[in-house]
């Protein structure tokens, strides 16, 4: 026993070490050039790119890997099915939605009226979906997911209506595609949510197992299982909209992320989460580097190369399902 | 008659079923039998050509399985598996019809229409014809799906666990019907079944199966015996005859 | 159940006749002897793409249900329609909208219905390399590429010129509008043995509906006939894709709607119904948005917000399932 211990806390600090790294990375990876040298020596224009530019952008990237991935773990336990995330049960789609809807109609609002109402949307939109997966009797594990992305696009096709009306495709275009650069200081603080919302997820975390089962079965154990689906899909949406509002869509990563995990962890969630936000991090760091990195010096959005390989991994993980062969 | 040797499944490195061999004569009812896991619906499954198998041999009427031709093999073998979960709105009557897509390719004519008539009446469903699938209970569901194979009028009638979701009065029906589609009719009637006094009673041969292998095959005598049941089923056994069949009691001892 | 036969013959043959006359309507309103050759040569194409397409949408969604057992689906999301508007957006980013690929109507179309068509074969091919594969494979494989092609789609059109977008924000929907006649007989050839075909075997395709297992046993090849069906159905989305932009939800809308009108389950006849039936809207629709209102282009996102609001209201009270 002793030795898996030792074991478990290597692997920690060989986590915590990766995640240094990468972050160092990401710190002094860019078109301004900063070196370790000018900032201990003090340089202000240095200090300048690091703290309103770089490192804002480093806990940006952190805050929206975690935030999604966990996302998506919890939008599985909720949805009893493995390839549930904000990405296929229409979240995202609906905080488009309201994202167009309050850019249209209230124009020139605060940031917070925006984020209300894209949250709102957001909950309304995947709740519907949530309530009609429990009507559904078989819970075949590829026909949710599908019928998830149906309902995302019936969603977005909607929002590109009232695009189009007001002639903002181009711009809502543009939007979707998610971006880190243009992540200041002062304009990427709403992210922060990601972390109580994490830490009540993490709290809640066997009570989403036990609803993972099913209906009855948490029903059975005292548990009030519709008070529990509705925590989750509030978190989720609140997750999913500080996303969509500051960085963009970031397709796949709560599906695969969680997956990938579990894949190797198991499903116990309450041991997964931090894994889970740990993981989501890196994946999002290491894509965000090598979009930056990759036709220097310009940018690749880190949404296409998620959506390379993401998708890959999303392929994998669907040949790979028993129920599937 | 169906010879099966040697027949092998395997799913991710395990054996489901290995080294099968069995017998499933005409005009005689071949019950396959054993807990849960023991391979039984894919032993079907292989032998009907709805599941490929890894290795073994199936012949069917002399001509082994990889050489027969799906349809000309439709006309000659039907399957009825165990979850059939329907998605159009089909009246009983619409669903029997298929049965004889076989013969005809969707356009039915006078002798389709009298084989119809005649499956319906054997499973007693006439006076429900008319309705709709989703209008029935389970049971009567499973009739007209029974029914449709009766339509497809074939010398091998293979039927995956069709006492499922049937009372005691439709089951006594239905294995009554198979055992005339056997005797008087000469088909080979092979079905998978859990309970072994039914499988007792109604059926000439028995395949006993247990963890993917054949324990025992043979006549009913010869399989539904104590030690053979022990070993299949692992908790004590004792058999009594009772107006000449042979009845397990396995609920105390 | 004599009845409902009854007035399944009645409801199509009234769908025929009001199809005929709304067509009617649409090709002779307000002709006379001194415009009439202008209008015809105008609307008549228009009216025979809007026949063609609405005939290809409606039948390929309906066969590919049938395909995927399942009536929710719709082929859309197997991203032709994300392939289509990213061939679009790479042409006009790299060529410039001037450029004769995007320009040239029948050069566009060509390119376009043959990407598509090879995009398929790869999907296929990908996913029958594997023996005894579940259709929804292929559909996941399908969304992800869907996914890949509308991620290109946004960055690219994050550089486009504002000015060169509007000009390709018009083949982002779809739009009967200026048609180009050649286009249209180029299309009626591939669609007419499409539909034969499937008219042909509407027999086995109705066997499908009892599921794989039980058309196995009744003699269906359903590998087979799952491959071949497919091709046929891509040939039809991509040239009607090609023929009038993104369609979306249409074909789902219309199936459904299709499905709720009528009683009977035998393909030969809901294929004939659902044509009638999309034919009607559609007809009608363009009509109505040239008569009485005055924005035409924006036809088919009416249609896919109404679709999509029908889809949805569906959804709720769970009447697909």
């Amino acid at each position: 026993m002793l030795n898996l211990k030792n074991l478990f806390t290597l692997n920690k600090l060989f986590a915590i070490f990766g995640l240094l790294i990468l972050g160092g990375l990401s710190l002094f990876v860019g078109i301004a050039n900063i070196d370790i040298y000018s900032l201990i020596s003090g340089d202000p224009q240095s200090q300048t790119i690091l703290f309103s530019s770089r490192l804002p952008r480093l806990l940006a990237i952190c805050l929206a890997g975690a935030g999604l991935s966990v996302a998506g773990l919890i939008m599985q336990q909720v949805c009893q099915n493995r390839f549930a995330s904000p990405s296929t049960t229409g979240t995202i789609d609906c905080a488009m939605l309201g994202y167009i809807v309050s850019l249209v109609f209230l124009s020139g609002a605060s940031q917070w009226l925006n984020l209300s109402v894209i949250f709102a949307f957001s909950v309304a939109g995947t709740l519907i979906f949530v309530r009609f997966l429990q009507t559904l009797k078989f819970k075949n594990t590829m026909l949710v997911p599908l019928i998830g992305i149906m309902y995302g696009n019936v969603i977005s096709a909607l929002a590109t209506f009232i695009a189009y009306r007001f002639d903002l495709v181009q711009t809502m275009s543009a939007w979707t595609v998610a971006n880190f650069s243009s992540v200041l200081q002062g304009n990427y603080e709403f992210l922060y949510l990601a972390l109580p919302a994490c830490i009540i997820a993490y709290y809640y975390a066997s009570q989403f197992s036990a609803a993972s089962v099913g209906e009855s079965f948490a029903k059975n154990i005292g548990l009030d299982y519709t008070k529990i689906v509705l925590i989750g899909v509030i978190i989720v949406a609140m997750l999913a909209s500080a996303v969509v509002m500051i960085v963009g869509v970031i397709p796949f990563l709560g599906l695969i992320v969680p997956n990938l995990v579990a894949l190797f962890m198991g499903d116990n969630m309450r041991r997964n989460l931090p894994w889970v936000a740990y993981w989501g991090i890196i994946m999002v760091l290491v894509c965000d580097v090598i979009g930056r990195v990759i036709i220097f010096p310009y940018e690749m959005p880190i949404s296409m190369i998620i959506s390379i390989f993401g998708g890959a991994v999303f392929i994998m993980l669907v040949l790979k399902d028993k129920s599937n062969a | 008659m169906i010879k099966v040797s040697g027949l092998s499944k395997k799913y991710s490195g395990n054996y489901v079923v290995s080294n099968a061999d069995a017998l499933f004569p005409l005009g005689e009812v071949t019950s396959i039998i054993g807990p849960n896991g023991a391979g039984k619906s894919t032993l079907l499954s292989m032998v009907s050509r709805l599941t490929d198998s890894d290795a073994g041999e199936v012949l069917i009427a002399d001509k082994p399985l990889s050489e027969w031709d799906s349809k000309a093999l439709s006309k000659r073998l039907a399957v009825l598996r165990q979850s059939n979960n329907i998605n159009m709105r089909f009246t009983v009557e619409e669903l029997v019809a298929f049965g004889r897509f076989p013969h005809s390719q969707g356009r039915l004519t006078d002798n389709d229409q009298r084989i119809i008539n005649e499956a319906l009446q054997h499973l007693d469903i006439e006076h429900i014809k008319d309705k709709y699938l989703d209008q029935l209970s389970g049971g009567q569901r499973q009739m007209a799906f029974i029914a449709m194979t009766v339509a497809q009028d074939t010398e091998y009638l293979f039927l995956d666990e069709p006492l499922n979701n049937l009372d005691i009065k439709h089951s006594v029906e239905i294995m009554k019907i198979l055992r005339k589609l056997a005797h008087q009719f000469n088909k080979a009637v092979v079905i998978v079944i859990h309970d072994i006094n039914f499988a007792s009673c109604y059926s000439d041969n028995i395949v006993a199966m247990r963890q993917g292998e054949v324990i025992k095959s043979g006549k009913v005598e010869e399989v539904i015996e104590k030690s053979v049941m022990e070993s299949i089923y692992q908790i004590p056994f004792e058999i009594q005859q009772v107006n000449g069949k042979r009845i397990c009691l396995y609920y105390e001892h | 159940m004599l009845n409902a036969i009854k007035s399944d013959r009645f409801k199509i043959i009234f769908l025929a006749v009001v199809s005929v006359v709304i067509t009617g309507l649409f090709i002779g309103q307000g002709l006379n002897a001194d415009n009439y050759s202008f209008f015809l040569s105008l609307r008549i194409p228009k009216v025979l793409a809007i026949i063609l397409a609405s005939v290809a949408i409606s039948v390929s969604s309906l066969v590919f249900q049938t395909i995927t057992n399942n009536r929710i689906l719709t082929p859309s999301i197997l991203g032709f329609d994300s392939l289509y508007v990213m061939i679009q957006v790479i042409i006009v980013v790299s060529l410039g909208s001037m450029s004769m690929w995007f320009n040239d109507p029948i050069v566009n179309f060509l390119l376009s219905t043959l990407i598509m068509i090879g995009f398929s074969l790869l999907l296929f091919g990908l996913y029958f390399r594997r023996k005894n594969s579940n259709v929804f494979t292929l559909l996941l494989i399908g969304i992800v590429c869907g996914s890949l092609f509308s991620s290109v789609t946004s960055f690219f059109t994050m550089l486009i010129d504002p000015n060169e977008f509007a000009v390709l924000q018009n083949s982002m929907f779809a739009s009967f509008n200026n048609v180009n006649g050649d286009l249209v007989y180029w299309s009626i050839i591939p669609l007419t043995i499409c539909f034969t075909y499937l008219y042909r075997i509407s027999n086995t395709l109705d066997v499908l509906w009892l599921g794989a297992d039980n058309a196995k046993s009744l003699g269906v090849d359903t590998q087979k006939l799952t491959i071949r069906v497919m091709l046929v159905l891509t040939i039809m989305i991509a040239v009607s894709t090609a023929l009038v932009g993104p369609v979306l939800f249409f074909g789902l809308i219309v199936v459904s709607l299709t499905r709720e009108m009528f009683n009977r389950y035998q393909h030969r006849f809901l294929m004939l119904a659902c044509s009638l039936l999309s034919v009607v809207l559609l007809v009608g629709g363009q009509f109505l948005i040239e008569k009485v209102f005055s924005f035409d282009t924006t036809i088919s996102v009416i249609i896919n917000f109404a679709g999509g609001s029908y889809f949805l209201y569906l959804l709720m009270r769970n009447k697909l399932n």
